[in-house]
């Protein structure tokens, strides 16, 4: 009779009366659905390595696409910014275990500071991770793309620094406006038109002898291919249109894929941040209403930072293998 | 609770600190580059070696320190690691040598993709 009575006063006993692997149910249920999270993400990640695998001779420099650093206009800050990102994730985390280990000791006032902490380490994570989309989306020099989808990039040819559109760009006078559902029974509606006409870059171009273009493909040292003037105007002739910035579509910095993976992959991870710091949310509530108090004991604060420390670890190795490999 | 109700800032400071000295040795690789690290080992430079290594041991730490596999019992926690360590890398591998083989396709065929 002993097992069920220890039941009633000890809700850490699994209803058989015993624990397998000396774990709680809750905790190995959350176990569970972290292996098969990780083997979701591996999937992706392995995704994201078939298809590099697969153009690695053209895949865009990740230290080129991110430069961007707040308040820091104009530097080129390559890979800073994610690092401080990855110092916010890991400080939360820390901040977590610590809400954990204040729960051993049923220290309530403590782990609720805690919790409190890492929900603002979650939140500016993903507001850091907003502002990264932002500038992704926006683009930052413009690119011209090919019949065959290749982008081409303008460089400064003397200095092989890149040159923005808007640097280089004629005006040219042009009827074209954009098209609304409004204006006609057979129009389509359409996106917003790009800020200049490809008939202003190629007019630029023309009338800058300076600029040349680079290709996506990398030379022997890892660089983007320069092409002399001739071949620059040669290979502009096959271009169709101006790309600003990126979208699932269409990709400044080279590689569509590229960008579907970049915003699939941070995108997936940014949702579980999302999700995790929410749940912390309700717990840290719990906490302040004295729920785990009644009950004796703090584990829904561990099973939560169970998650949170998963979010940390799949963002350590989407660090490597988005912005460092 | 299977271990005692402790406290555990020392280890937890510590693991932090680890944590954090390897990030920043993998920014400084990062944006260093140095020319040793260039020469390729096994089809990748030795460069993106040291920061999958660096990176599996940070993982080594988040999952050990902070998820506390470290004092659970030796049943449960490889029963939670060896699948991945099984599934991951062979998922990759397939995948890896797959994309390697569609790039020789693409790079030896004779239909231009660059036009």
């Amino acid at each position: 009779m002993e097992a069920t009575a220890n039941t009633a006063t000890d809700q850490k006993v699994w209803s058989g009366g015993n624990e397998p692997l000396r774990a709680s149910y809750g905790k190995m249920m959350m176990w569970f659905f972290i292996v098969s999270d990780a083997l979701t993400f591996s999937g992706f990640l392995a995704a994201y390595g078939f298809s590099r695998f697969k153009f690695i001779e053209t895949w865009p420099i990740a230290d080129e696409v991110f430069t961007h650093f707040p308040f820091l206009h104009g530097v080129d800050a390559p890979m800073y910014y994610v690092a401080l990102m990855t110092f916010i994730l890991i400080f939360s985390s820390v901040t977590m275990v610590f809400a954990v280990d204040a729960g051993h000791q049923g220290n309530k006032n403590k782990v609720a500071w805690y919790m409190l902490l890492t929900i603002i380490g979650g939140l500016v994570f993903v507001g850091s991770q907003a502002w990264e989309w932002k500038n992704f989306i926006k683009g930052e020099y413009g690119a011209v793309e090919l019949k065959s989808g290749r982008i081409l990039q303008f460089v400064d040819a003397s200095t092989n620094e890149r040159i923005a559109l808007s640097e280089f760009a004629v005006d040219v006078p042009s009827e074209r406006v954009a098209h609304e559902n409004k204006n006609g029974l057979w129009f389509e509606d359409e996106g917003s038109l790009t800020e200049h006409s490809l008939e202003s870059v190629l007019a630029g171009f023309e009338a800058n002898k300076n600029i040349v273009v680079r290709t996506e493909r990398l030379n022997e040292e890892g660089k983007k291919t320069v092409l002399s003037r001739e071949a620059s105007a040669e290979r502009l002739k096959q271009a169709v249109m101006v790309v600003e910035g990126a979208n699932l579509v269409h990709n400044e910095y080279g590689n569509r894929l590229f960008a579907d993976f970049f915003f699939f992959i941070t995108g997936f991870h940014g949702f579980h941040v999302f999700s995790g710091v929410v749940l912390n949310i309700i717990i840290f509530f719990n906490v302040i209403l004295g729920t785990y108090e009644r009950r004796g004991h703090y584990e829904m604060v561990e099973k939560v930072g169970l998650y949170w420390h998963f979010v940390d670890l799949v963002w350590v190795f989407v660090f490597t293998f988005f912005y460092l490999v | 609770m299977a271990h005692a109700h402790e406290s555990n800032t020392k280890r937890i400071w510590t693991v932090f600190v680890i944590l954090s000295v390897v990030t920043i040795v993998e920014v400084a690789f990062g944006i260093v580059k140095p020319e040793w690290t260039m020469a390729p080992i096994l089809g990748m430079k030795i460069l993106n070696w040291i920061f999958i290594i660096l990176t599996i041991v940070k993982a080594y730490y988040i999952a050990w320190a902070f998820m506390h596999l470290e004092g659970e019992k030796g049943s449960f926690r490889w029963s939670i690691v060896l699948p991945l360590l099984i599934l991951i890398p062979y998922l990759a591998f397939i995948l890896l040598v797959e994309g390697n083989y569609i790039h020789d396709v693409y790079a030896d065929g004779f239909v231009s993709w660059d036009f």
